[in-house]
């Protein structure tokens, strides 16, 4: 049986984590195959939350089937689409599916999405999410009221460490610790001299930090991201080095490059592990763990 | 103040299809500062429903006025008796105005001429932004006189998030993101502590909607 997330954070294993996204819709056969692909691979996969605002198969009937499959679910709770009263009953929920790990977000803001219509909910954000988890675990709700059985929880939540200004970001990062969060997955980082320093300033804090690896698919979402993605910064070098081989070789050049990245950070020991977001290309996941050594 | 913006003239004169005498009434305060709903505004429609109407071969009376404020019973009673000859009033006040115009009048016919936007300030002339929710429990002693419920697209409390950039906000790139003028306005003040504690999720019940209240004085009457 696979370990329990919160054992591989105690483990002092370099720790691999990827992201799956649901399907819009009932057909869950590609997202099976890449859960399948990935359930021994990785320590945790990721069920993305109505992932930028576009409406999807719910993060916890995904991360159901991830532990059906045999896989280590981690469930992405943002507070963008339900309030405390729905986030408290999910959570409540998950840990009755069994579902332990938990990434606490904001969420991205509904009108970035496909129903830009709709009422975005906002009624908690990730620190608060955080403290409904460490409160749940408590034994009691966020209205005090008593429960019949308490959850347990392995929360984590997310940090930025390319924001600029970063100060504000950092403010925020403490409180997530704080609020309970013991492990942190990374916006996409990309300068590791930046993440080096990112992590000297963390490595007082109890936490376990993976880097966010985000597969570039092509020089063109390398560019499009620098200047549409907030936090996410793609240096000239990697944009160049892309744009070295022809356009179809471009997704391999990519897989090369995060499994190069992925193995600088373990051989150097910056921070914990990776959380690896190939957003439409999970396939090629185990390619770019073979590239870094680690299959 | 209240601001709030004309609606469409083809959406004011669709409504008012099959009516053959209109009034249209504006209020003087906020809507008046906006520029929607004022005495200037309430003249300038009722000249361009005339113009179209009488292009169309209709024969529609439109007559205007303007009261101080909408939204009091006092200012109102002023004017209450010469609208009682009208089909219909369009009201060019903000939501309060158009609906106590409606309470007073009642069967008439209310409709309203303007989109009640937000309670905001003027930067500068003609320029109109929102900076209060009237959320009924205020927090800018301790965000440096920046509110993160309206001036954070997502409202929240706990510093600024992961979709900001260079200050701005993840919504539209040309507005501040609100964390971060906090973050900087408050270090300038020496007071970052303000916002290191954890704010606590926000008390909706302290206020169910529709809100109310009495003064003091008031009380018992």
């Amino acid at each position: 049986m696979a370990a329990s997330f919160k054992d591989t954070l105690k483990s002092g294993e370099f720790i691999v984590t990827a992201e799956v996204g649901p399907p819009k819709g009932t057909d869950i056969g590609e997202m099976k195959q890449h859960i399948e692909l990935l359930k021994d691979k990785v320590h945790g996969i990721n069920m993305t939350d109505n992932q930028s605002s576009v409406m999807r198969l719910s993060s916890l009937v995904g991360c159901h089937i991830i532990k059906e499959l045999g896989g280590v679910p981690i469930l992405q709770m943002t507070g963008r689409d339900r309030n405390r009263m729905a986030l408290q009953s999910d959570l409540i929920s998950a840990a009755v599916l069994g579902i332990d790990t938990v990434l606490c977000l904001t969420g991205d803001h509904m009108t970035l999405g496909d129903h830009k219509d709709a009422k975005p909910v906002h009624d908690l954000e990730s620190v608060q999410i955080l403290k409904a988890v460490r409160t749940l675990e408590s034994g009691k709700d966020l209205g005090g009221n008593p429960l019949k059985g308490a959850p347990s929880f392995c929360a984590g939540a997310v940090v930025t460490p390319e924001a600029d200004p970063i100060a504000p970001q950092l403010l925020k990062f403490e409180k997530k610790i704080r609020a309970g969060a013991e492990f942190f997955q990374t916006q996409a980082v990309y300068d590791l001299d930046n993440f080096k320093r990112f992590m000297d300033y963390a490595a007082k804090f109890e936490v376990k930090i993976l880097a966010g690896i985000v597969l570039l698919v092509s020089a063109g979402m390398a560019k499009f991201m620098n200047k549409n993605v907030a936090g996410i910064f793609v240096p000239d070098a990697l944009v160049r080095e892309m744009e070295s081989v022809p356009k179809k070789e471009q997704l391999q050049k990519g897989i090369e490059i995060a499994g190069r990245m992925i193995r600088t950070l373990k051989e150097q020991s910056i921070g914990h592990g990776v959380h690896i977001m190939a957003i439409g290309k999970e396939a090629v996941i185990p390619e770019i763990l073979q590239v870094a050594g680690l299959l | 103040m209240i601001v709030a913006e004309r609606k469409p003239f083809d959406e004011i004169k669709a409504m008012l299809a099959g009516y053959g005498k209109v009034f249209i009434l504006g209020c003087d305060t906020c809507v008046s500062v906006c520029m929607a709903g004022g005495r200037k505004e309430v003249g300038l429609l009722a000249s361009q429903l005339r113009m179209s109407f009488k292009k169309d071969g209709s024969d529609v009376v439109i007559d205007e006025d303007t009261v101080e404020r909408q939204c009091n019973k006092e200012y109102m009673e002023l004017v209450l008796n010469k609208l009682k000859d009208y089909q219909v009033v369009v009201s060019m006040a903000c939501g309060a105005g158009a609906q106590l115009l409606a309470d007073l009048t009642e069967p008439q016919q209310v409709l309203p001429g303007v989109n009640t936007r937000f309670i905001g300030m003027t930067p500068k002339d003609g320029n109109w932004v929102e900076r209060c929710r009237a959320c009924g429990d205020c927090v800018l002693g301790e965000t440096a006189g920046i509110c993160p419920i309206t001036v954070c697209a997502k409202g929240i409390l706990n510093g600024p998030c992961g979709g900001t950039d260079h200050g701005k906000c993840e919504v539209d790139k040309d507005k501040d993101c609100a964390w971060t003028l906090i973050h900087a306005r408050l270090d300038k003040m020496g007071k970052l502590d303000n916002i290191k504690k954890i704010f606590p999720p926000r008390k909706h019940g302290v206020k169910t909607h529709p809100a109310s209240q009495v003064h003091e004085v008031y009380k018992g009457e």
